[in-house]
Parts: C-alpha cells; structure tokens; sequence
C-alpha cells in the first residue's frame, strides 16, 4: 500500500518536472515559428484570468462574466505610469496589482454578496460599464487606446520578441497554478469549496463566507491584473475591446471548457480556446466567403454542448488515464489541537426561555422553555412540522427569535450571528446531509476544525500553513477513526451511503471540539445495526462529556438512549421529562396516533 | 433645456421604454416557466428589423436560410439524442415539421419577395420565419438541460447569445439597415411634434400586452405556463410537458422579440449585434422587477427608457455606464430583501 503511493508520487513528481522541462525547452527547439510562440505568449496570458476564474466560478461558485474588466484595470494602470510618467514597466506592476485588487475589494463589497444568477448579471452589468468607461476616459485615449507602449527591458535587452516574453509569461502562469493549488489545498481552500450549495454548513462551522468570497473574488481579481500588465507590456498597446463583456465571456469558456474545479483545467481551456481561435478565425471566413467574427459561432456551440454533455470540463477526462494523485498523508505523531475543558456534569449549559418565532401568521415555535445540563442527552421530538428544526434554525441563529431569550454558559446568545454562537463550541448536524460531494471525507470532517486553525489565505499559498494543517488533518482523522469511517476517509463524501454520510457530519461536528452538539435526525437512513452503534457512541460522547440535543424521529432509539425528553406539538411544549414518562404520557400518545377515543 | 427638448426627450424615452416593457415581458415570462435568463431575446429583435429590413429591399431575408439551419439542427440532434425510442412516425412528423416546413418557408419568401406585398404582408412573413426560431433554440440548446441549476442555464444562454451573433454576422452581414415606418407622419400635439410610429408602437405595445393577458388568462395553454411557472413538477404531475409548455413560451417570446423588432426597426439603424444592447435594457427592466412581476417590468421598462434618453442628452457618452450600473443597486436591494437563495446542484 505505502510502496504504491509512493510509486505514484514519485511519478507525479516525474510528470511534473518533466512536463516543466518540455515547457522551458519549447521556445529553444530550432524550426518552432515565431508564431507558435506568439500564440503561446497569449495561452499564457489568458491562463491566469482562467485560473482565477476556476477558483471564483468553479471552486467558489461565484460565476463572473466580468473579470476581462480587471484585466483592463491592470493594464490600463501599468500603461498611464510608463506612458505619462516615465516609470519602467517593471516598477509599475505592484501598481497594476494594487488597483486591480483594489477595483475587485470595491466591486466585490458590492456584489458577492448576490447569490447565484443575480451575482452572474451583476457581472454582464459591470463587463458593459467598464468598456464603455475605458473608451470614454481622456487619459485612457478613449476609444483608439494607447500605443506605443514601452516592452520590459532586462539591462539592454528588450523583451520584445515573443521568445523572450514566453519565459516571463510562463513564469507568471507557473507562480499562479502553484499558488492558486496551495490555496486550495488548505484551511482556506476548503473554506472557499464549501461556498458551493449556499455555504450554510460553512457559516455553521464558523467560516466567515462573505470575508472568503471577498477574498477569492479579489484573488481573481489580482490574478487578471497581473496578467493586464503582462498583457499591456508584451502587446505594447491597450484599447478596450480586449476588455469588454465578449472577453469576459471568452474566459469563462475557458474555464468552463478545460474543467472549472481544476487549476489546470484553467490552462488547458486557454490552450483549447486561444488555438481554436486563431485556426477558426482563419479557416471560417474563408470557408463563409465573408470576414466576421465567426469563432463565436463554435465558441457558443461548445459551451452549450459542454454543458449538455460534460458539465466537469475536460481536465478531469484528461487526465483519466493517469494515476489519480495519492491520498492526503495523515502525520499521525502530529501535535493534537488544543481542546478546552469540559463543564463538571450537571452544570446548567442551555437555557430556552420563552422562545418564539412567528413567520407573519404561523407561529412555528410557540414560547418554549426548556434546558440542558452539561453531560446530558436531551432528546427534542414531536410530528412533522411540530417546529423542532426551527428550534435548532433559532438556536444555531440562522433565524432570528420573535420574543424570549436563549442562554448558553450564562450569556444570551439570541441575536449573535451564527458564527459566533458556533465559536462558543456548539456544533451541528443537518438534517438534509451538507457536505461538499466531490471532496473527500477527510477533507469534509477538517472543514469542522476551521475555528480551531488561523492560517490564511497567503500564509497558505506560501506553504507557512503545514504544521498547522498537518494538526487539523490528524484531529480530523481522529475523528473519523471515532465515528468508524476509517475506510471511506479518502472517499468522495458523495459517494458514502446516507447513514455514513450522516456519521460524517457528526464526526466533522466533533472536530470543532463541541461543548453541545446538535443532532438532526442522526439515525435517518440507518439500519438497526447502525443505530444501536449509533447510540453506543453518542452515550460514549455523553461520559466524555459532550451535552447533545437531538431531533429524532425513531423513537426506540430516543427513549433508549436521551435522559430527558421535550415533545413539541405545532410550536408549543406539550410535555417534558424522562423517556419512561413520556411514554405514558396520554397527551403525547394523543399528538402522535390521534385521539385514543 | 427648455421644455420642448425636455418633452421630445420623454417622447423618445417613452417609446424605447415601450419596446423594452415588450422584452422585458418576455424575459419574466421565460425565466418563470423555464427558469432560463434568456440573453439572446435581443438577437431575435435585431434579426425581427432585419428581415423586415430585408423584405423591404426585396432580398430573400437571412433568416429563412437560418430557420432552414436551424431546423436541420434540432432535427439531427433529437434523432441522435433520442435515436433508441423514436418511432418511425415521429421521425417523419420531425423531418416535416423541422426540414419540410422551413424549406417551404424559404420557397414561399423567395417567390414572394419580389413581388414587393406592402409592410403588413412583410410583418406576417417575418413573424412566420421568427417565430419558429424560438422553440427550435429551446430544443437544441436548452431542452437536454431544463432541469439545471438557473446557473447553468444561464451560462448556455451567454453561449446561445455568442452563437447567434456570430450567426446574424454569416447571414445578414455587418452592414445596418433601417425599413422604413408603418406610418410616415407627423402632428402637433399641444407645441410637440408627435411622430406618428411613436403613437403605432405605443398601439402594439398595449395591443400585445393585452393578448398576453387573455392568453394567460383565457385560454388552456396559457393556464398550462402560468401553473408550470408556479411549480414545475406540480405541473408534471397532473400531466402538462414540460418540454411543450418550453416549446410553447419561447414561441411566444420569438413573436415577442419579432414584433419589437418589426416596431424598433424604424426608429434606429440595426446591426447584427444591435440586439444585445437593447435585449439588455430589457434585462435591466425585467430584473429591477424583479424578473417575476408583469406590470413592474412595464413601469421599469419606461423608467429605463426615460433615464437612457435624458442621460443620452446629458452625458451621452456615459448613457450606457449608467443605464447598466442602475442594475447593480437594484440587484444588491434584490439580493438582500430576497434573503438567502439556495443554489444547490
């Protein structure tokens, strides 16, 4: 087992040196045309809008029509300082950097917060804007542009040949595709995966979604500066239709082309998209017998067809028959997170006081006041619709209370956003699984511990985050290893059974090293066997110490295992106490099979 | 100003206002029953001016050859999507209807054209070359995604738009055309010449809007949209096609997007690509309401005019920048009021 994962990593190791070599070697090789290169000069530059694209559209789920515009800023920007002012083109790109970070900062305070389609719009509205304002600006020579322009010099040398702006265009790309991998590959990059399906289970894990799409969106964003100001020095002049909504539109293609959750699936869509370019832009006219824009006919076609036929992109169809990239390595000798304490047993934890909440007319929860002690299973149960699930929706303050008031350890926590109330060590499960598909379960479980690291983003594509990540990787295998999906740790969590699925949430709930942890319909889709585990070891949470509030709907698994038990019926407390109580209780038996009359 | 430009300005801004409430309406009306953010509307407005532009000059309009494409290519893609369970009959109600009938448009518009009909008969020819257009996209490009995230529709519907732009440039050329109005007149109304097309559109305007009503009101197809826009499988379930009630509704918004067309073509030069700008503006009205409420769309719609046309008095090289950046404080009150919208795939 190990010698194989090693064999594979020494091979992609291989592969990645060698493909390297082929790539540094291209512009040498005698007979290649200049041409060639010219064109690989654009691949390059188009790559880096690509990948940022993949992290903002295909990882963050934020789709934008628009970031040509922030090419168009990092170009714009280098071409004013080396035009106006003398400066050399080399002194101008933190510059270029800076303003296209910082149009992304004021852009993306403005509109990530959209959701979905309304964000994708907002994009086309920006993508017009900005083009019609480059061709209206004085300064920016309107319409015409500016040409021109001063090529990057190194001593004597000018970098004007397309041979030499290969290397530095490569280069750039090289530094964006390791980056951009190490982001993802970490604290950060999981942040950013789990945006995708609304980012509830993120927030609910105490990941601040608006900060990560603010900084996946200006990550982009610096990304098609960089590449504006590669662009404005290698072309050596600016105008604005390469900056308009039809470029835009190009890169998205590009992404959506070569595989948008790859980064190098942005580099194969460039690839794909530039060459397809220029040999349609040749050939269609001439087979039309008319001059025109005709690429955009196939362009359109293939992002369609992609769609209908290959939503993943080609990367992923790429790359099949090549190993798949070796499991994440475990450091099982790792330093252990830091946990907190656990409160002595019996200590008043959760308090809900009169708590209410009316949507206008229906009142889902009817002034309910019920509480938990450390160290102890309530169990919370009633028929469908009795309110339970916006008990915990209140509770975890994803909705806001009506009236009344919930304390936990002594403060009111109604009112706190849900990432505060998740910092104070209460974590939960969801009753519809929300776990991100595609990413293995270790990686699943880990998003659990976020509150439990610090690194970011930079520290992250800078590799200064490993020890920590090594720590937060062992606390979640740990956890893993405690819910009993050892197994399936390297899976995609998509393909788990539901019950297992159900299990990963707990153990990724466990990694945030709960105080109260909230459990919603833990034993859905489980078999008998599965819940009598199931209930061994939520009793072995309760001796360690963790309180657990749980919906359930089975009720020999709640009167087993809960030592208290709350009946909610349409929003109001109906009765309260030990599970044999319950059971005997007539008006509970009445709410659940109806008059016994 | 005086109070003249300012009148003539609101003349004019009313009028373009009237024929985006035309696409604004017909972008509600897709995205309800489809959920599709239909982009290329405004190509089937550009392509509505230019077949009339060209029926007008006696020239075989690109657009019958286009159904023709069009046609061969929903054709082809059904059977090669479909080839397992098509029936024999099916296969020759498909061949009929998507290669005989548009063959048989573009006999009929050949023989006819030189002929020189007069404006009503060109208006019914390029209602029946466009009108086909619609449900023939809705089934290359949309139908084998119709139950896509509104995401992804969108992103096949920028696809669409980049394909048919390239398209109109192979078979209308870059040149711009204008036909000429319905009625060359004009009168005084109090001290204000009043062009008498503006009055015309004004007519059509309110005369398809009140069809509309009675379509959805009235008739069983129109109840077969609105409860598909209400619920999609509600709708499945006491048996109404998904698929046709698509077909149908990008039917109505290809006539839609013909009639304005037909209305905006005198009014200013057509391109190709003229489409896209104008179809936007719509977007802009249909999405200020929300892309949900009718008689909303028709109020931001005249909003939208008006503002583009004082702005094109004021800062005519800014008029683009703020009608489009009017979007994105509607869209951010939208967002936020609409709370949070799961995007789940």
């Amino acid at each position: 087992m190990r010698k194989k994962s090693e064999m594979i990593m020494r091979g992609q190791f291989a592969m990645r040196w060698l493909s390297l070599a082929a790539l540094a070697a291209f512009p040498l090789v005698p007979g290649v045309p200049d041409f060639w290169l010219t064109l690989a000069g654009y691949i390059g530059l188009s790559s880096l809008v690509a990948i940022g694209l993949v992290l903002l559209t295909g990882v963050g789920g934020m789709t934008s029509f628009g970031q040509a515009a922030f090419v168009g800023f990092g170009a714009y920007t280098s071409a004013v300082l080396t035009q106006t002012f003398g400066i050399s083109p080399w002194a101008t790109l933190p510059f270029a950097l800076v303003a296209s970070a910082l149009f992304g900062l004021l852009i993306g305070l403005v509109t990530v917060k959209l959701s979905g389609h309304y964000l994708a719009l907002c994009t086309i509205a920006w993508g017009i804007s900005f083009f019609y304002l480059f061709g209206n600006v004085e300064w920016f020579g309107r319409y015409d542009g500016i040409s021109g322009l001063v090529p990057f010099t190194i001593g004597s040398f000018a970098l004007i040949d397309a041979r030499a702006s290969f290397y530095l265009i490569w280069l750039a790309v090289l530094i964006a595709v390791v980056l951009s991998q190490n982001m993802l590959d970490s604290r950060m990059g999981r942040a950013i995966r789990a945006l995708r399906g609304g980012g509830v289970a993120a927030e609910s894990f105490g990941v601040d979604t608006a900060r990560v799409k603010l900084i996946v969106f200006m990550y982009a964003a610096l990304l098609a500066g960089l590449s504006g100001w590669l662009y404005a020095h290698v072309q050596r002049a600016v105008s604005p239709s390469p900056f308009g909504l039809g470029a835009g539109i190009e890169y998205l293609l590009m992404a959506v082309l070569g595989g948008s959750g790859h980064v190098i699936g942005g580099v194969v869509g460039a690839a794909i998209v530039t060459i397809l370019k220029d040999q349609l832009q040749d050939l269609l006219p001439r087979l039309f017998g008319a001059s025109g824009n005709f690429e955009n006919i196939v362009f359109g076609i293939l992002m369609v067809g992609m769609l209908q036929i290959a939503r993943e992109g080609l990367w992923p169809l790429l790359r099949r028959p090549f190993p798949q990239p070796p499991n994440k390595v475990i450091v099982s000798d790792a330093l252990p997170l830091d946990c907190q304490p656990a409160l002595p047993r019996g200590t008043p934890l959760l308090d809900f006081d009169n708590v209410r909440k009316q949507f206008s007319g229906l009142v889902a929860v009817n002034d309910v006041s019920f509480g938990v002690k450390a160290g102890e299973i309530v169990g919370l149960i009633g028929p469908n619709g009795a309110g339970k699930s916006t008990l915990f929706n209140l509770l975890t303050g994803i909705l806001p209370l009506t009236s009344g008031a919930i304390v936990y350890c002594g403060d009111r926590i109604d009112g706190l956003a849900t990432r505060a109330i998740v910092a104070r060590r209460i974590a939960r499960t969801f009753q519809h699984v929300r776990l991100v598909p595609h990413l293995t379960v270790l990686e699943n479980v880990a998003l659990g511990a976020h509150l439990r690291g610090r690194a970011g983003a930079v520290s992250a594509m800078l590799r200064l985050d490993r020890t920590e990540e090594a720590r937060l990787l062992a606390e979640a295998a740990r956890q893993i290893h405690r819910v009993g999906l050892v197994q399936e740790m390297h899976k995609p969590a998509g393909a788990l059974a539901l019950g297992q699925q159900r299990l990963a949430e707990i153990a990724r709930a466990l990694c945030l090293d709960p105080l109260l942890l909230l459990l919603d319909e833990p034993a859905a889709g489980l078999r008998f066997a599965e819940k009598k585990q199931l209930a061994d070891f939520l009793s072995r949470l309760r001796q360690a110490g963790i309180s657990i509030l749980l919906v359930e709907h089975d009720m020999d698994f709640v009167m087993n295992l809960a030592d208290h038990l709350v009946v909610l019926d349409f929003g109001t407390k109906i009765a309260e106490g030990a599970p044999v109580e319950i059971a005997a209780n007539p008006i509970v038996q009445e709410a659940y099979l109806g008059s016994v009359v | 100003m005086n109070a003249n430009i300012a009148l003539f300005l609101a003349q004019d801004g009313i009028i373009n206002g009237a024929i985006y409430a035309l696409l604004g309406v017909a972008l509600v009306l897709l995205f309800a029953v489809t959920r599709i953010i239909f982009v290329p509307q405004g190509e089937l407005v550009a392509w509505g001016a230019l077949t009339m532009a060209a029926l007008e000059t006696g020239v075989v309009p690109g657009t019958a050859r286009m159904l023709v494409a069009l046609g061969l290519a929903a054709a082809t893609l059904q059977m090669i999507r479909e080839w397992r369970t098509l029936q024999a009959s099916q296969i020759i109600r498909l061949l009929a209807q998507d290669i005989g009938m548009p063959l048989a448009l573009l006999t009929a518009v050949t023989i006819l054209v030189p002929l020189h009909l007069g404006l009503v008969a060109n208006a019914m020819l390029t209602l029946a070359l466009l009108v086909p257009m619609g449900p023939l996209i809705y089934r290359i490009a949309f139908q084998p995604i119709a139950d896509a995230s509104v995401l992804v529709l969108f992103i096949a519907a920028i696809g669409v738009h980049f394909s048919l732009v390239g398209l109109g440039l192979l078979f209308f050329g870059a040149e711009g055309y204008r036909p000429s109005p319905f009625i060359d007149a004009n009168f005084l109304f109090g001290s204000m010449i009043v062009k008498s097309q503006s009055v015309f559109v004004l007519g059509v305007t309110a005369v398809v809007m009140v069809g509309l009503f009675i379509f959805f009101e009235q008739t069983m197809p129109g109840k077969a949209l609105r409860a598909t826009a209400v619920n999609r499988l509600g709708a499945r379930l006491v048996g109404i096609s998904v698929r046709k009630t698509g077909q149908i509704t990008f039917a109505l918004a290809a006539a839609i997007g013909a009639v304005s067309g037909i209305l905006i073509g005198p009014l200013t030069t057509i391109y190709y690509d003229t489409g896209f700008l104008i179809g936007l503006k719509g977007f802009v009205a249909a999405i200020v309401a929300g892309l949900t409420s009718y008689p909303l769309t028709v109020l931001a719609a005249i909003l939208v005019g008006l503002l583009e046309s004082y702005s094109a008095f004021f800062a005519s090289a800014f008029k683009e920048v703020i009608v489009f950046s009017l979007i994105i404080p509607v869209l951010l009150v939208r967002s936020f009021a609409g709370g949070r919208d799961e995007e789940e795939e």
